[in-house]
């Protein structure tokens, strides 16, 4: 992936390039609004990662700027101002999704992944498939093998937002953000419980274990083990 | 709906005050007035009477039954408002322009009465009122003379049906006015409220409207609007010290999680010495974690959050919580239940009361043994909404009830219990931000902590109870 990004903390900045140059992507760098700017229009990008206070031009007005010349290239805030209002006035501006700092280097990408994912949606989908499990979005069952799984309403979404982003790292807060639409730190690890809930009634009984724990990161639901 | 609100405005009923006072006093001053005339005009009916009546008497002392009679015909024929009747001792008529000695007599002061008689008026009779004087004279002789008060009669009768009308009238009219002048106050009241509520809610640059009137509302408005220049000043001025605060803590955090990070992947997996990195993360984790929690309990208690208020309704906050949460309790053994209600909405932050709600029963699980039972509710009490979670852990003793709610205090018998102990205080920062209170109560056992939320915190509310 092409990914831009605008960060005016240069320690930062330079462990963000780096990270993601380690996970293969090519990456542009602006250190303020401006140059940020000049970039995103002249180049297409996958993805533009910004900061939300920068130097010159404000993150917020940047994309603003960005979604006004027609670009869609989504856009990852990055924040570390206090996020009570700040959340929604950055996707407000055109901000596909928002992140407060320090976030963890796993956490970013498994949201860059999704937002990836995002953009580039296969043909509507009404059966999800990992391995021998199914998913039917239009009569809402589930299978495994042949066999019915009964779900709960909120574990349905659940394992739907799991195989939609099959392969992916998906972690507790992006659970959290997309499955509950909570925006705050529930204290006890609640989504480790509704994950073994689930994961008891998908895998259990199977050789091949499809739902994953990713140590120091989160989920992920893949056929190969 | 307009009528009662205007019923209830003070403008207005201080203009039926004064309406009602006005009539009350003109009415005496006319009925005085009146009053007076008549009196004066009786006595000088009186004095003529009596002036009358001495002239007749004298010329019949001095001249005999002839004169007397001469002098009757005389007056008579004249015409006008004069009287005249001389009867004999049993009032059969001698003389005079009375046909009749009359039957129905009315006393009216000490000598003279008041009596009705046919009057001919061209060439039909009508009734007329008469006041007069009797007098006997010596011989047996009965001497009525009278004065036709016909027209003061008419008068008066005509006074006492119209004053009633003229009062209502000056009623009716003044609360006319009165409800104009009252509606057009209240207008402005209401534009105040209007912009008044706005604000509350979170819109801090809405301003009271200032009318070209320069009356005594636009300086009230322009009062109001200095007030709030001051106060959004100030508000933006707590923000962008929790921003400066946030952004200046953050970037170090940042940094240093970013280091721990980039060394950790260096480091040999499995080795002592990434264990010990990964220590350090989850340290740092716990340092961002804490700073979050109180960041946020500072936004909420400076009301910085109010920008993003709106209706919440509480039982699908409850629902979705206690969804959340279902199966961490189960897995405790605990049972989490939640009690029947109907639809209630407030004005508030979704998300700060959800989160408030997720720390009530996160504690409530936390401290409830197994087997025993979590019981989220939400229900009308007189002027406020009650949202309550009771569990039957171990509760907490009445004196350290208000300690807990302090930043920072984990009370000694649970400090093995994992949680950074900001908890309850950030569930009392969303309460005063909802201008709501945190009751902490005993369950018996066990502890009910309560939101009591006001009641015109309800959307829709605070229209109502405008005036």
């Amino acid at each position: 992936m092409r990914i831009l990004v605008v960060e005016d903390d240069l320690e930062a900045q330079r462990y963000l390039v780096q990270g993601l140059k380690e996970a293969g992507h090519v990456v542009d760098d602006a250190s303020d609004g401006d140059i940020g700017l000049t970039l995103a229009l002249s180049r297409p990008y996958d993805i533009a990662i910004v900061d939300r206070m920068l130097p010159k031009m404000d993150g917020l007005r940047l994309v603003e700027e960005i979604r006004e010349h027609g670009n869609s290239t989504p856009v990852l805030f990055l924040s570390a101002l206090s996020d009570v209002d700040d959340r929604v006035k950055g996707l407000k501006a055109g901000g596909d999704d928002y992140l407060t700092k320090p976030y963890a280097f796993v956490e970013l990408l498994a949201r860059l992944d999704a937002l990836m994912r995002r953009r580039h949606p296969a043909a509507v989908k009404t059966r999800l498939q990992v391995g021998d499990l199914e998913l039917d979005l239009l009569t809402r069952q589930a299978k495994r093998g042949g066999t019915n799984i009964d779900l709960q309403p909120r574990e349905f979404r659940l394992l739907e937002y799991l195989m939609r982003h099959a392969g992916q790292v998906v972690t507790r807060t992006m659970l959290l953000e997309s499955v509950w639409e909570y925006h705050f730190d529930p204290q006890t690890n609640v989504i480790d419980v509704h994950i073994s809930r689930l994961r008891a009634k998908i895998d259990k009984g199977f050789d091949m274990p499809l739902l994953h724990t990713v140590r120091g990161a989160g989920y992920m639901i893949r056929a190969r083990a | 709906m307009r009528a009662p609100s205007l019923l209830r405005t003070l403008a207005f009923r201080i203009v039926l005050f004064y309406v009602a006072l006005f009539a009350l006093s003109a009415g005496a001053l006319v009925a005085f007035t009146y009053w007076n005339t008549e009196r004066a005009l009786d006595a000088e009916t009186d004095q003529t009477i009596e002036a009358e009546i001495g002239g007749l008497a004298e010329q019949y002392q001095r001249l005999g039954l002839g004169a007397l009679t001469e002098a009757i015909i005389g007056r008579s024929v004249r015409g006008g408002p004069a009287l005249y009747l001389l009867t004999d001792r049993l009032h059969h008529p001698i003389v005079g322009n009375l046909d009749t000695w009359p039957t129905v007599l009315t006393r009216a002061g000490s000598n003279f009465i008041e009596f009705d008689y046919q009057r001919r008026v061209g060439a039909n009779f009508e009734d007329h009122r008469a006041r007069g004087r009797i007098f006997a004279l010596a011989g047996g002789f009965q001497l009525l003379v009278a004065r036709d008060v016909h027209e003061r009669y008419e008068t008066q009768r005509l006074f006492t049906v119209t004053l009633p009308w003229t009062v209502a009238l000056m009623l009716m009219l003044g609360i006319v006015g009165g409800g104009l002048l009252s509606r057009n106050m209240l207008r402005r009241l209401d534009a105040i409220n209007r912009a008044s509520r706005e604000i509350m809610a979170g819109n801090l640059s809405r301003r009271v409207p200032v009318t070209a009137q320069g009356d005594e509302f636009d300086t009230l408005a322009e009062n109001l609007n200095r007030m709030l220049d001051r106060i959004e000043r100030l508000m933006r001025g707590l923000r962008e010290v929790t921003d400066s605060i946030a952004h200046d803590l953050r970037t170090p955090l940042n940094r240093l999680r970013n280091r721990l990070e980039g060394t950790l992947k260096q480091a040999p997996p499995d080795s002592g010495e990434a264990a010990q990195i990964e220590a350090a993360v989850a340290e740092t984790d716990h340092l961002i974690a804490t700073f979050n929690a109180l960041l946020l309990i500072a936004e909420a208690e400076a009301g910085v959050a109010r920008e993003a208020m709106g209706r919440v309704e509480l039982p699908a906050v409850i629902d979705g919580v206690a969804e959340l949460y279902g199966p961490v309790a189960e897995e405790k053994g605990v049972t989490l239940e939640i009690a029947p209600s109907g639809a209630l909405a407030i004005d508030g932050n979704k998300n700060l009361i959800s989160q408030a709600l997720a720390n009530l029963i996160d504690n409530a699980i936390k401290y409830t043994p197994e087997g025993g039972k979590v019981r989220v509710s939400v229900e009308e009490r007189p002027g406020a909404v009650a949202l309550s979670v009771a569990d039957t852990g171990p509760g907490i003793a009445a004196e350290d009830r208000a300690r807990v709610l302090d930043r920072f205090v984990r009370l000694e018998a649970s400090r093995n219990t994992p949680g950074v102990g900001l908890g309850l205080s950030l569930v009392a920062a969303v309460a005063r931000l909802h201008d709501a209170r945190l009751l902490l109560d005993d369950n018996r056992p066990g502890l009910k902590a309560t939101i009591l939320f006001p009641a015109w915190h309800r959307p829709g509310r605070a229209v109502e109870a405008r005036s």
